[in-house]
This record gives C-alpha cells, sequence and structure tokens, in this order.
C-alpha cells in the first residue's frame, strides 16, 4: 500500500516518503547511547546478541556514545555470568532485569521489562536478534514505545544526521531499501543471526557499569502459564547458520533424487547442506535447511552453491562467507556476481567429479551418503 | 466461538521483477495471492470452529482489489469477511497497520465478541512478523507466535494450550482467551474449497469499511502519517568488486575442472585446507 507524495522530490515510487525529514521532537533529543538486548534463553546466551555488540560498537563508535547490553534473566550464575560476558564483548555498560519470573521467555514479564528499562534509561538504538523471542519481544515493545521497528536487517550505519540507517531486503528480496525511525526514539531493528560477524572476545576488557531495575510484577499478573518444555534433540537442530563448510542445491539440479549429489559432497567434506528457497516450497528440503533471507544466514568459510541461480534473498543470506564457489551452466546466473570462484557447467556432472577429488584430497575413505 | 483471522493480498513474490533500468517493481501482470502464512493461520482457525462450533470472520486491509483475497478465504470455508479499505492507508508501516487493524477487529467484536485473533506468521512480501504482535499488544490480547500445534481450547474455562516453537525446543503454553495466535509454516495443509462454499463466496456481501466506519477514531495514526518508519531509498545490490574467478572448462572433463576447482579455493584461502582435513576427518 505505498503511493507516491505529491512532495516527494524525486521520482521513483518507492522512494516516496524521502521528503518526510521533520526535526526530532524536543522530549526524543535526551535518548542516548545503543543499546543490544542480550537474549538468554534457559541459560544459555544466543550468539546472535554478542554479533549485535560487535555491530552496536561500531555504530556507538560512530556516534561517540556508550553500548550497553540489556541483560534479563533468573538470580543465578549463568544470568551473571551474560552479564561479565556481554564487556568483553564489548559493551560499557549493562543494564539488567533480575528476576524468577524472567526464567523461561514469556512475553509479558519480557516487554515489560525492556519497555520499562527502555523508559527509564532512554537509549536512541536498539538492537535485537531476529529469533522467534527476539521478533515476539521486538514487535510487543516497539508497539508499546510507538516507534519505529525495522525487521531482519542486513546492514546498519548511522548517517550524517545521526540516524540509524537500517537496510533489509524488500519484495520478497528482490530489491534492497534503506529504512530510517526519523522522528522517534529508540530506533529499534532486528538482525539475524550470523548476519553480523561474531566479534573477538576480549576479557581485558575493563567490568563496565550495571544498572539493575527491578521488573515489578508477581506470577498472578502473567496470564500465560509454561506447561512444559520439550527440548529439540539435537539430531533435529540443523547447526546450518554456525557451520564451518556448506553445501546447497537449488532447482538447478532439476529432480528432488538428485539432491543426493549435494549431501554426498556435505559428507564427504563434514560439512553442513542446505538449499535455496524453491527447493522448500516445493518439498524438496525441510524449511529448517533453507539458505536465504527467508531462511538461514549463513557465514562459513567455504559455500559451494550448486544450480543455485542468486536470487536477492538467497544472496543475503550467504554473502558473508569467506569464500563462494558457484556451479551454474548458465554463464549469466546472478550466483557469478557473488562467487570468489565460478565453474560454468552442469551441477550433475560437476558435484559427483568434485565429491571423488575432495575425497582423494582430503584422504577420507569413507562411503558417501 | 468468534474468531477473526488477518489475511494480506500478496504479489506471489516469486514472480516479482525488477527493472533492469529503473529498479522498480514492475507489478504488471504479476498475480496476487493470499500470503501463504496466511492459510495456516485460517485453517488452523476453520478446524477449531468446524470441532467447537461458531464463526470465522477474515479481516483484511489492503486496496479494493483485496476484496478477490477475501473471497478465496471464503471458498475454502470463512463465514463472513471485512475489507479495510481507505486511501488514509496508504503507505501504512507496520506499526500504523496494526493501529487499522486493530481498531477494526474491535469494531467487528462490538456486534460479535471475539475470542482469537489469528494472523500470519508473517508475510512473504514484507517478511517483517511485526503486524500480529502489534495488534495483540493493540488489543491487550495474549500473544502466542509461533505456533506449532492448537492442544486444545476449553471455551468454559476460556483456556487455550498450545506449542510453541522457540530456539531451542517447544514451549506448551497456557493462556487465556481472548488470545492471539500466529500458526508456524507446515502446522497443517488447507483444505480444498467445497463446491457449496465457493458459491455462497461469490454472492457473499462481504462488508468494505473505510477509517471512518472502522471507527478509527485517530486518522493521524494511519498511513504514511502514522508510519514512524521512512524508507530512504529502494535499490539493487551492487556486484561484488572482484569479479570471481572463473574455472577453464572449454573441453575440459568434469575431473580436470574438479581438480582446477580445488586449486583454486585453496589458493583463495590458503588456511582452509588445513581446517577442512580436520573437520573432513571428524565423526558426523
Amino acid at each position: 500500500m505505498s503511493e507516491p507524495t505529491k512532495k516527494a522530490p524525486v521520482a521513483k515510487p518507492a522512494g516516496g516518503r524521502a521528503g518526510m525529514k521533520k526535526e526530532l521532537p524536543e522530549h526524543f533529543k535526551s535518548y542516548k547511547h545503543v543499546w543490544v538486548f542480550v537474549e538468554m534463553e534457559r541459560g544459555v546466551v544466543h550468539p546472535v546478541s554478542w554479533e549485535l555488540l560487535g555491530e552496536g560498537r561500531k555504530l556507538a563508535d560512530k556516534l561517540g556514545v556508550n553500548l550497553a547490553g540489556v541483560v534479563m534473566g533468573p538470580p543465578g550464575e549463568a544470568t551473571r555470568a551474560a552479564v561479565a560476558e556481554s564487556y568483553t564483548y564489548g559493551a560499557d555498560t549493562v543494564y539488567l532485569v533480575e528476576d524468577p519470573l524472567l526464567t523461561d521467555y514469556r512475553n509479558e514479564p519480557f516487554s515489560k521489562a525492556l519497555t520499562d528499562v527502555v523508559n527509564a534509561y532512554q537509549p536512541e538504538v536498539l538492537l535485537l536478534g531476529a529469533t522467534t523471542l527476539g521478533r515476539d519481544l521486538a514487535g510487543s515493545v516497539a508497539t508499546t514505545l510507538k516507534t519505529g521497528l525495522t525487521a531482519d536487517c542486513t546492514e546498519l550505519a548511522i548517517d550524517d544526521e545521526r540516524s540509524l540507517a537500517a537496510t533489509r531486503p524488500t519484495f520478497g528480496g528482490s530489491l534492497l531499501c534503506t529504512i530510517h525511525t526519523l522522528n522517534y526514539r529508540p530506533q529499534m531493528a532486528t538482525i539475524r543471526p550470523r548476519v553480523m560477524a561474531m566479534p573477538d572476545k576480549d576479557e581485558s576488557r575493563p567490568v563496565g557499569a550495571l544498572i539493575e531495575h527491578p521488573l515489578n510484577m508477581a506470577e498472578d499478573d502473567i496470564v500465560t502459564k509454561i506447561l512444559s518444555f520439550i527440548a529439540d534433540q539435537d539430531s533435529d537442530k540443523a547447526q546450518l547458520a554456525y557451520a564451518d563448510v556448506v553445501v546447497a542445491g537449488g532447482l538447478g539440479l532439476g529432480k528432488p533424487e538428485n539432491f543426493k549429489l549435494v549431501t554426498d559432497l556435505a559428507t564427504v567434506l563434514g560439512a553442513e547442506y542446505g538449499g535455496s528457497r524453491p527447493l522448500v516450497q516445493k518439498g524438496w528440503i525441510a524449511a529448517e535447511r533453507q539458505i536465504g533471507q527467508t531462511g538461514k544466514t549463513i557465514r562459513p568459510k567455504l559455500y559451494i552453491a550448486a544450480g543455485i541461480s542468486g536470487a536477492i534473498q538467497h544472496r543475503v543470506g550467504v554473502e558473508g562467507a569467506d569464500c563462494i564457489v558457484a556451479i551454474n551452466s548458465d554463464p549469466n546466473a546472478a550466483i557469478f556476481e557473488i562467487a570468489h570462484i565460478g565453474i560454468v557447467g552442469d551441477a550433475l556432472t560437476i558435484l559427483p567429479a568434485l565429491t571423488e577429488a575432495f575425497r582423494k584430497r582430503l584422504s577420507v575413505n569413507r562411503m558417501a551418503g | 466461538m468468534h474468531i477473526v483471522v488477518c489475511i494480506k493480498q500478496v504479489p506471489d513474490s516469486a514472480q516479482i521483477r525488477v527493472h533492469p533500468v529503473t529498479n522498480t517493481i514492475m507489478r504488471q501482470g504479476v498475480p496476487s495471492v493470499i500470503n501463504p502464512y496466511d492459510l495456516y493461520s485460517l485453517e488452523e482457525a476453520m478446524r477449531l470452529r468446524d470441532k467447537l462450533g461458531g464463526k470465522v470472520t477474515v479481516l483484511s486491509m489492503g486496496p479494493p482489489m483485496a476484496e478477490d483475497s477475501l473471497r478465496k478465504a471464503l471458498g475454502l470455508g470463512a463465514d463472513d469477511a471485512v475489507l479495510l479499505t481507505d486511501r488514509f492507508f496508504a503507505g501504512s508501516d507496520t506499526l500504523a497497520t496494526s493501529y487499522a487493524l486493530a481498531s477494526a477487529i474491535k469494531k467487528i467484536g462490538e456486534t460479535d465478541p471475539v475470542d482469537i485473533v489469528f494472523a500470519g506468521k508473517q508475510t512473504i512480501d514484507g517478511d517483517t512478523a511485526q503486524v500480529g504482535p502489534g495488534i495483540a499488544k493493540r488489543l491487550n490480547l495474549q500473544q502466542l507466535t509461533y505456533v506449532a500445534k492448537v492442544e486444545g481450547v476449553d471455551l468454559e474455562k476460556r483456556e487455550v494450550v498450545v506449542h510453541r516453537r522457540s530456539e531451542g525446543g517447544v514451549q506448551v503454553l497456557k493462556t487465556t482467551l481472548p488470545c492471539l495466535i500466529t500458526m508456524l509454516e507446515g502446522s497443517n495443509s488447507i483444505r480444498f474449497g467445497t463446491m457449496p462454499d465457493m458459491f455462497r463466496a461469490a454472492r457473499h456481501k462481504l462488508r468494505t469499511w473505510s477509517a471512518e466506519a472502522a471507527g478509527i477514531e485517530d486518522i493521524s495514526l494511519c498511513g504514511l502519517k502514522g508510519s514512524p518508519t521512512v524508507v530512504k531509498k529502494v535499490f539493487a545490490p551492487s556486484a561484488r568488486k572482484d569479479k570471481a574467478v572463473m574455472i577453464d572448462v572449454s573441453g575440459k572433463s568434469a575431473d580436470e575442472i574438479s581438480a582446477a576447482a580445488i586449486d583454486a579455493i585453496f589458493k583463495a584461502q590458503p588456511k582452509l585446507e588445513a581446517d577442512m582435513l580436520e573437520l573432513a576427518a571428524g565423526t558426523r
């Protein structure tokens, strides 16, 4: 539902809001510093939180402000460890809401806690991981705060007017757009795991300020109750996002039976495997194996893409790989624009040969598959 | 039981083309569909209705042509439909959209109280997953996102039990009605419409509401004006600066090509070979 506005100086229809710049209202001018929500579930911090502290550090330095982590969890060692680790990943300050009611994620206590801390200490930027928890929480908090929230950003920057420029794919991943929250604070964004690089942990960084804030809630105030938690079996968890080597296939494989060529190579390499969105839509592979904007974002050392054309929505999910090898029979396929090494050829003949060649090179004498 | 399902008409995004020179979306001839994620919520709503009685109202905000999607939903078995359409809604971001939809749901509930609101997990065009939580917050509904299974609804106790996907497992949650649920993909599959439903859908008088008819009090919270986010730039990504090293394939066998590719990989990433030897030796 977007229409060009009459005021818009540029003719591009989608850029029609560019003329909307007004000065930031007075009551938002005191909003300062960059915050990262440190997501902890069942005592474990999601690594996306450290990735965001790494990125948040850059934004804070550009703005000349502090970086803070926001930790919420039950009293105990795990929560205190999350606080301590936040400093080593770049936080100057940690805001802590510690309460037994924050043991498991539920929307009510977590959104109250985060909203309260934001209102009390007023950050200008608030980043969250685009996980099931982060998205559930961010949508609630932004609505209560009546501020802008940009989902699944692939790039963050600070523009000349000190405004957060949040870039994300749009139109189902056909184009990229840069979104600003000009007149409201905080400027909120979610970022998917692995989009930002994991920063180095620096144990020598000083332990910064710790600001504790009470939850002020009782169990009776919370309507939703947790009856039980069924943990995933390790075997169902595709470790795709954090794998060092990934092999993936696309429609160029022709038919579902040929996907075995991808898993054969993955087995020889000790790699994870995945596929492009059309393969999930056609039911060749499970949804959690999808690589791209609407699937998993990956940052492996080596990524081999076979028979994948390289639509933007796929591309933004793999750009962080150190080395991208593309195999495609179409020399004009978009995947070659982002590949480091390109092979113009039929994936069906190249993949088995590559599997054999890697097997010899890596001296692995195991049956593939 | 009265269930409202929010649906969105979206371009079938797999078929969106971008004009190579102007970088604008070429909408002509792109078919519109009901956002695929919404269908899991619609099906779950209809299953609950079939089991417990009551009715399902589908609600959509969009241009007048979004009526097609509502009729499609009626043909699949929804009982009633409301189209929210007004030029004031143009340019709405997720915050403004959730305000308009929440207002309409409140209005729908005035004559027929709403027990559950369903929304899609996210849309395939915006992919934000923000409108569902926005509606829940505005209407003070218990929020259940990423639901893999609705275990049961007890209308007498006004309780619902669901399985909600979290990062490391599944939470079994119990909450009270009214609530808002977004269903996970693959949690069910949408039924085929029956002939009687399709005939009914074609004749159904759906309600078309303007902002005023939907009871929206503050028009400045709608559309472009009510949207805190501003799209400053739309662009196609640029190619990587360094061109890919293309492996010579002319007249070469697949084995020769593979050997050359592996040499190129390890030349570009000298440390990788040692890492990969370790990885390949690991037991999986």
